[in-house]
């Protein structure tokens, strides 16, 4: 059973019931879901999580949804790995990757909309809504397919092909709209709240947001029921790097593990960094950008939970990096490289600025470090197909292949 | 009548400019100030505009053209 009581207001705490509903009709401050903590702490043990399936809903008493009756089609316990052939290379031997590119549609996106989808079913939505350069879109179209849902996802209208591929194999209705992306944007919000849809980041928004603390929850049980000491985690609209925050600290709330005292940090690219501006210049005030990067998966200007993703900065001594597109190609060469996992630009994002946070000394190589990488490879090919070396053309012939493999020929024992 | 929710963002220039005041002189739109937080060098509004469609968006339009960010309040919801 669900341990949700009711959504409250994060600025003015007002609550409200579980209904689709996002924004405080008093103070328009952000809503989210509030649990039984009580009951949630004496239903919980790790045994029990242990015993599960290995999937997000093994942490369903933390969810907003009944497990019963939930869209399941495999999200979440992916593997966190042992880095350290990428931690040699950065000078941290504890580094570890929580790999989220294995997820069913290849992308993080997947555990939130799980319970958005999930939840959406509840509230009695028969169409699934999003708006998306990607990665949600895929998840989203995927989804409602499985919950015998319609989709209706809204992309911009040079979307790569791949991306499209990804969400059109599923069947949606795709709309691709023609403007920039301010216009995109404003035009989806104003459906949002001119259609019954759920649209799963707009008002099904708060269950949707709780998708994101199952990788702090698989961390933590993964880590054999610790938390990490540091995390550094891509901040697009901030809402996954708030969330595995809260993951953790409910996990520790439920007598699972020790309290906490994690470093956050975060990972912006250049081209679209209004956390690590206003980090840099020391205000809460961060200014909206218009996003300019090949990180298009976090190309979000203005964040949703900006100021939150600067208060949680402060709170928790963490540091916020940017990185260039040339930093972001050899973020994810290095990785595949070293690691053997092929992320997309946003993985770049994230693996190019632990190089950065490791060199400036903001994470002490003392430190447990997990790096979050969120999205697969195939996703953003074009990113990196430039970058890679091209392959050898031969003759079907031993002369031909030797002549062409720069190394001299071993004669078997 | 419509009712848009908007988040108005201000750089340093516009800071003292009674950018909200004109918005409701010039245009038939009722402005109702739910949050704010301005400093010296940048600052937001996060408010409820109530009026005619076509006057909302020519309010919007207006507010834009002298250098405001003006965004739903969602921020943006266009994700990766």
């Amino acid at each position: 059973m669900s341990y949700a009581r009711n959504l409250r207001c994060r600025e003015c705490s007002r609550e409200y019931p579980l209904a689709a509903l996002h924004v405080c009709e008093f103070c328009f401050g952000p809503l989210e879901v509030a649990y039984d903590d009580a009951a949630i702490r004496s239903a919980v043990s790790r045994e029990a999580i242990a015993s599960r399936p290995s999937t997000l809903w093994r942490y369903h008493e933390f969810l907003p949804c009944e497990v019963e009756s939930a869209v399941d089609i495999g999200a979440g316990f992916t593997p966190l790995l042992r880095a350290r052939n990428l931690g040699k290379a950065l000078g941290l031997p504890n580094l570890y990757i929580k790999n989220d590119t294995v997820n069913p549609t290849w992308s993080f996106k997947d555990r939130v909309v799980a319970v958005a989808s999930s939840r959406a079913r509840e509230l009695g939505f028969e169409k699934l809504a999003c708006a998306s350069t990607g990665n949600l879109a895929n998840s989203v179209s995927a989804h409602a397919a499985a919950a015998g849902m319609e989709a209706v996802v809204f992309i911009p209208d040079d979307l790569e092909a791949g991306k499209v591929l990804g969400s059109s194999i599923y069947e949606p209705t795709l709309v691709k709209v023609q403007g920039n992306y301010d216009a995109v944007n404003r035009l989806c919000a104003e459906l949002a709240g001119s259609h019954n849809w759920g649209f799963v980041n707009v008002n099904v928004r708060p269950y949707y947001a709780e998708g994101s603390k199952t990788l702090g929850y698989e961390v933590a049980e993964q880590l054999g029921w610790r938390a990490p000491d540091h995390c550094v985690v891509p901040i697009a609209s901030g809402s996954l790097y708030v969330k595995i925050r809260k993951g953790l600290e409910e996990f520790a709330q439920a007598g699972l593990i020790d309290p906490p005292k994690t470093r956050m940090s975060g990972a912006q690219a250049t081209g679209c960094s209004p956390v690590a501006t206003a980090w840099a210049e020391g205000t809460m005030n961060f200014r909206p950008q218009r996003p300019d990067t090949i990180a298009k998966s976090l190309a979000i200007g203005n964040p949703a939970d900006g100021y939150y993703s600067l208060l949680q900065l402060k709170e928790t001594g963490g540091a916020c990096a940017s990185v260039d597109d040339n930093e972001i190609v050899a973020g994810m060469k290095l990785l595949a490289e070293t690691e053997g996992i092929f992320a997309e630009t946003a993985g770049g994002v994230t693996v190019a600025s632990v190089k950065q946070l490791a060199a400036s000394g903001r994470i002490d190589p003392d430190e447990l470090v997990v790096a979050f990488i969120t999205g697969a490879g195939f996703k953003t090919a074009e990113a990196v197909v430039d970058h890679l070396p091209a392959a050898l053309e031969i003759d079907a012939t031993v002369e031909s292949f030797e002549a062409a493999y720069d190394e001299p020929a071993e004669v078997p024992a | 009548m419509a009712i848009r929710r908007l988040k108005l963002t201000f750089p340093t220039d516009l800071i003292k400019e009674p950018v909200i005041y004109l918005l409701g002189q010039k245009f038939e739109v009722i402005t109702n100030i739910r949050m704010a937080d301005v400093d010296e060098k940048t600052g937001w509004v996060v408010l409820e505009l109530e009026g005619e469609a076509t006057e909302i968006e020519r309010g919007v339009a207006w507010a834009e053209s002298e250098g405001v960010r003006v965004d739903p309040i969602t921020g943006d919801v266009v994700e990766g």
